[in-house]
């Protein structure tokens, strides 16, 4: 929308570095859990599974940044992309509890005994899968994103106006997945699994493991993310942002563009979900809330939008304060995210990327382009 | 010494010795042990026209009366005692008091006699009340108390009303022979009246095997036409509640498109400044119940001022203290309000403890009108005509005072009306304190509806969104047109798809017309108008 | 004679929330010619751009472009066929760099998915060198757009108009807020280019477009009043009371 602090391409240096440094935190803190508990550099299986929850949601960030930072989207409903990822994937688990659950059936979890039902709805046919669980975690928040995308793009709903929808979808999906009737456990959600891929969820190395394959993945969507804005196509795509209407006379069709780096962002988003589940072990409706993906966007801002590194940066720092704070301070954690909110955005807009740019290089080589609110195309 | 003594215990032979009964009357059989003489006795005292009839009837079914070895009988009042015959007190209360027990059959029979003592009540509303009993209940034993209470009735409501329990009464029985055209009089007459309980005896009538064919087709047409109003009455009565849920989302909503439409921005700490107006209500309310509280019932009245004042004071401080740096970033706005809305949740939080705090809705406002079919809550008209009000007052504000003039010319267009000469920030603060006035007066209507938490706000924004993306920008019959839409379209969906259903339906549903008509449904059309 | 055309408008109306903005307007154009547009303010010249590069749809008449009805495609569609458009305030994308405006602008690749693999051939490199040298902002090339000058921005967006290799141009007002200088230096480029590309200019400055020295066509209320040589139309005294009044 206005291309006041963000300059596509160029700020990506570090992103290789950042996937670097994130296979390396994940990796080391995946061996130091696997240290005798006297050792003075045990991790504990609470730090483990925090980690790969910061880890979960710097990919939502990313998938944020993405739309936001490099498209100008600015979305209010990607968590909802996020909870169906982690439903995908949450599915699996169920299944592979079997007849250990409460009611001992091997074929049906059991909140759907509880409400007496006697076959799995065709949806959830093949969960028992992991080939196919991890297909639907892309595919299903793909799927969403591009019919949402394709309505909405085609007939140019921007700014304001397509946040709001955002808002509205994952605040109706919130409510469906509420319902007991959808067949994703109502309120509870999915919860209580026991195994992934034969591997006892609860044991030290299969959570060592987990943390490791997210860093992993992590580091992998970064450098996709960057190969994706780094390309011709992520020129364009950042001159979709600044001058949709510039774009469209020059023969290019921005609501294509735009679908694609959106259905790509989902699926990130969606993978992010996937491994939240694993390490968190339940997901719930409350995932789809609003506020979840107002402050993801939040992660964005503090770490400095269109950057990727940023958002990594941004969703680990908050969270980070997020749970140091409602250890310490429970009361205060909401005036710190709100005060955060306000702060970022009139005192940091360009988060703290922009300020480490500011401290390396004189600012007098930033070129801050004239603020205009209207697009290019204007007669 | 010895004659003194035989006296006492010839005294105490009288007072002990059974069968020695002192009262022989129409009360007596109360006291026995045998139920067919206390069915007699409560039918003798029915109609025996004791002035302590009634009484000691209702002592009997309130468990309150109590007989003595001796055969009196006597009401406990509290600590006292009452002798039933004569209704003055005892000083002694004799010993050996025993309560009177109850079984069904003396209950039922108990119920018919009150009843029938009712229908002869010299009070015409008493008797009202007894028919009205008699016509829920259709005892085939009443009907002849029903039939005797006809004769000598004169009052034209009562003897409606009775016919009616009669009629009642008479389907309520198997079908016989010969009473054809009684039955048939029968279902004419509950016809005209109406109602599930009506509905209900015709059913089964239209359903039995036994009955005549006249009577059942008499019973089937009656059923159907029914319910047909009944249908037609839950319309009307669905409409009215998507009437008055539009009018709370057009409360919600109006201030949140003014800011908008003249600013361009989302103020997404819009709820809260409806919860604050809730608040303030509140404390109005206290206020005024400590300092005077003869005025209480009107409390309601004087916060809707000083909720508009307060809400509207802080608007003004929100947009010169943060919006107004963010002019021109209409997605940052976004996000600073609505870090602004954790802020104010919580500090009302810290302030007012997390629960729901107890608004008071006054005397003048509580309980409904019966309209035909329809129940009419005051509380929920008296938004709806509230919000009219507002509606009404807000279109002067924009209309008749150089400050309308001034906003619309901003929504417009802004560089020229700046170029006009028109001070456009200070026509924004204006502009958003207007809207968080607005939402002020929403939640003052809110807080008569609705649990007032600190959370109040959530559940109304992203609905007010709606509205507002709904209706399109800078005009307020969009904004008008779109609340009663959801309103309407929510509450005409819920009977057929279950609340939550219809409320993800009207989602999506604004979701898919939004991506066919991007700039909503009243769009400013135009070459200036690009965003 | 219709065939010869490159550019046919017929019979366009066009109405605004009951405002007439184009009133049954005709416009023709021949390859290689370059027609100047002059009228005054609310005459119908950016509606008319409108319709001709499909941001506006009229309500009747046809719009043909080498035989292509324009009134079916939309903004993409019609700037693949060959019309290249330039707004009134210049559009380029500030956030990239001179290089990068330009190699989006380039004829070839408008597939999203073929961008992601795209790499810069050495055709590509050509081209963008040599628009740089037209356009005079070799030094900048590696600039962010969004730093340079108002003029230097007119000319980048006349670089990537050229880089789409147009048959027809339609520039909107080029040399509004230009120096004299600056004024001649673009009549100069326009002229060059039309050796190659037929161009519609807009322009209110007459001696700009006395210095283009070419065909003048005056609207007026939606409608063309005048056209002709600019010395004609000078001496039209319908086109004296339009723009001076009685």
């Amino acid at each position: 929308m206005n291309p006041f602090s963000v300059h596509g391409p160029r700020n990506l240096r570090g992103v290789i570095w950042m996937a670097v440094a994130v296979v390396v935190v994940a990796g080391g803190l995946a061996m130091a859990s696997l240290l005798p508990e006297g050792s003075p550099f045990h991790a504990s299986a609470f730090v483990v599974s925090l980690a790969g929850k910061y880890l979960a949601y710097a990919m939502l960030a990313l998938s944020v940044d993405l739309v936001w930072g490099f498209a100008g989207i600015l979305t209010l409903g990607h968590a909802a992309f996020f909870a169906l990822g982690g439903y995908a994937m949450g599915m699996y688990l169920m299944r592979e509890i079997g007849a250990r659950g409460v009611y001992g059936n091997a074929s049906l979890p059991d909140f759907m005994i509880f409400l007496s039902w006697k076959s799995l709805p065709w949806y959830w046919w093949g969960s028992e899968h992991f080939a196919w669980a991890a297909l639907l975690v892309v595919a299903v928040p793909g799927l969403l994103a591009g019919v949402f995308g394709w309505l909405a793009f085609r007939s140019r709903v921007s700014g304001v106006y397509l946040s709001i929808i955002t808002q509205a979808l994952t605040y109706a999906l919130m409510l469906a997945f509420f319902q007991n009737g959808l067949g994703f456990g109502g309120n509870n959600g999915l919860t209580d699994f026991k195994d992934i891929l034969g591997a006892d969820l609860h044991a030290p190395l299969t959570r060592a493991v987990l943390l490791v394959v997210t860093g992993v993945l992590l580091a992998a969507s970064l450098l996709a993310a960057r190969f994706v804005v780094a390309s011709r196509f992520g020129h364009l795509l950042v001159a979709v942002r600044d001058a949709e209407n510039r774009t469209r006379f020059l023969g290019y069709r921005p609501d294509q563009v735009k679908l694609l780096v959106w259905v790509f962002s989902a699926m990130v988003a969606g993978l992010g979900g996937a491994l939240y589940v694993t390490q968190v072990g339940i997901i719930n409706p409350g995932e789809f809330a609003p506020a979840n993906s107002i402050e993801s966007v939040i992660w964005v801002a503090v770490g400095g939008r269109g950057t990727l590194c940023g958002a990594v940066l941004g969703a680990i720092l908050v969270n980070l304060g997020k749970t140091l704070f409602t250890a310490w301070l429970p009361e205060f954690w909401l005036y710190g995210l709100g005060f955060l909110f306000i702060g970022t955005t009139l005192f940091l807009p360009q988060g703290i990327m922009g300020l480490l740019r500011h401290v390396r290089k004189p600012p007098a080589e930033e070129v801050t382009p004239e603020v205009s609110d209207t697009q290019g195309g204007e007669a | 010494m010895r004659s003194a003594c035989l006296v006492v215990a010839l005294w105490l032979g009288a007072v002990l010795l059974p069968g020695a009964c002192a009262y022989a009357d129409a009360f007596s059989g109360l006291g026995s042990a045998r139920p067919d003489e206390m069915l007699g006795a409560i039918s003798t005292l029915a109609v025996s026209g004791d002035p302590q009839a009634g009484t000691v009837l209702r002592a009997l079914g309130e468990r309150h009366l109590f007989a003595a070895p001796d055969g009196g009988l006597y009401i406990r009042q509290g600590e006292t005692c009452v002798d039933a015959r004569t209704g003055q007190p005892v000083a002694t209360v004799p010993d050996g008091l025993k309560p009177v027990r109850l079984n069904n059959r003396i209950r039922t029979a108990l119920a018919g006699a009150q009843a029938s003592m009712a229908l002869l009540a010299p009070q015409a509303e008493t008797r009202l009340k007894a028919a009205d009993a008699l016509y829920a209940r259709h005892d085939p034993a009443m009907v002849p108390t029903l039939e005797h209470a006809l004769s000598v009735e004169k009052d034209a409501a009562v003897r409606t009303r009775l016919m009616q329990a009669r009629a009642a009464t008479i389907l309520a029985q198997p079908a016989q022979q010969d009473t054809q055209d009684q039955r048939l009089e029968a279902v004419r007459s509950l016809a005209a009246v109406g109602g599930l309980e009506a509905r209900g005896i015709l059913a089964g009538v239209a359903q039995s095997d036994a009955e005549a064919p006249q009577v059942r087709h008499a019973a089937q047409a009656a059923v159907s036409s029914m319910d047909w109003h009944l249908r037609a009455w839950s319309v009307a009565q669905n409409a009215f509640y998507g009437l008055s849920y539009g009018s709370v989302l057009l409360l919600a909503a109006t201030g949140l498109a003014i800011t908008f439409g003249v600013m361009g921005v989302i103020n997404m700490a819009h709820g809260e400044m409806m919860m604050i107006g809730a608040y303030v209500t509140w404390m109005v309310q206290q206020a005024i119940r400590v300092s005077v509280p003869a005025l209480e019932p009107v409390a309601i009245l004087v916060a809707i001022p000083v909720a508009f004042v307060v809400c509207g004071g802080m608007g003004v401080l929100i947009e010169r203290g943060l919006i107004r740096f963010l002019y021109g970033r209409p997605l940052e706005t976004l996000l600073a309000t609505w870090g602004l809305s954790l802020i104010l949740q919580q500090a009302v939080r810290s302030i007012f403890g997390p629960t729901n705090i107890a608004v008071q809705t006054p005397a003048w406002l509580s309980g409904s009108v019966a309209v035909g079919g329809m129940d009419i809550t005051l509380n929920r008209l008296a938004i709806l005509v509230f919000a009219a009000l507002v509606l009404g007052g807000l279109m002067l504000v924009l209309r008749r005072t150089p400050l309308g003039l001034q906003m619309r010319a901003v929504t417009q267009n802004r560089r020229m009306a700046a170029l006009m000469g028109i001070r456009t920030p200070r026509v924004d603060a204006l502009a958003f304190g207007l809207g968080a006035g607005l939402a002020g007066l929403a939640g003052v209507a809110v807080s008569q509806i609705d649990n007032v938490s600190p959370n109040l706000g959530q559940s109304y924004i992203i609905d007010s969104f709606m509205v507002v993306v709904f209706g399109g920008v800078g005009n307020l019959w969009g904004t008008l047109a779109a609340a009663m839409a959801l309103g309407m379209g929510g509450k005409v969906l819920e009977p057929a798809i279950g609340a939550v259903s219809a409320k993800i339906a009207i989602l999506v549903l604004v979701i898919l017309y939004i991506q066919r008509h991007p700039r909503g449904m009243f769009p400013v059309r135009g070459r200036g108008v690009e965003s | 004679m219709t065939g010869d055309l490159l550019l046919d408008v017929r019979n366009v109306s066009v109405t605004f929330d009951g405002f007439r903005a184009i009133n049954n307007l005709s416009l023709s154009l021949r390859p290689g010619e370059m027609r100047a547009i002059v009228g005054p303010n609310g005459a119908g010249k950016t509606t008319m751009m409108d319709i001709i590069t499909g941001k506006t749809r009229p309500d009747t008449g046809t719009a043909r472009f080498q035989g292509h009805d324009l009134t079916r495609l939309d903004e993409p569609a019609i700037a693949r066929l060959g019309i290249g458009r330039k707004f009134q305030k210049p559009t380029v994308f500030e956030a990239l760099s001179v290089t990068e405006n330009l190699l989006l602008s380039l004829k070839g690749i408008r597939s999203p998915f073929a961008m992601l693999m795209a790499r810069q051939s050495a055709r590509e490199r050509e081209r963008i060198a040599h628009l740089l040298q037209l356009t005079r902002l070799q030094d900048m090339a590696d600039q962010p757009a969004g730093g340079m000058s108002h003029g230097q921005k007119q000319w980048l967006e006349i670089g990537m108009l050229m880089g789409q290799e147009p048959d027809l141009l339609l520039v909107d007002e080029p040399v509004a807020g230009m120096t004299d200088a600056e004024t001649m230096a673009t009549a100069d480029l326009l002229r060059e280019i039309n050796r190659t590309r037929s161009v519609v200019v807009v322009e209110h400055d007459m001696d700009f477009v006395r210095a283009l020295g070419v065909g003048v066509t005056v609207l007026h209320e939606g409608a063309v009043l005048a056209e002709g040589t600019l010395d004609e139309i000078s001496a039209d005294p319908r086109v004296i009371e339009v723009y001076l009044g009685r």
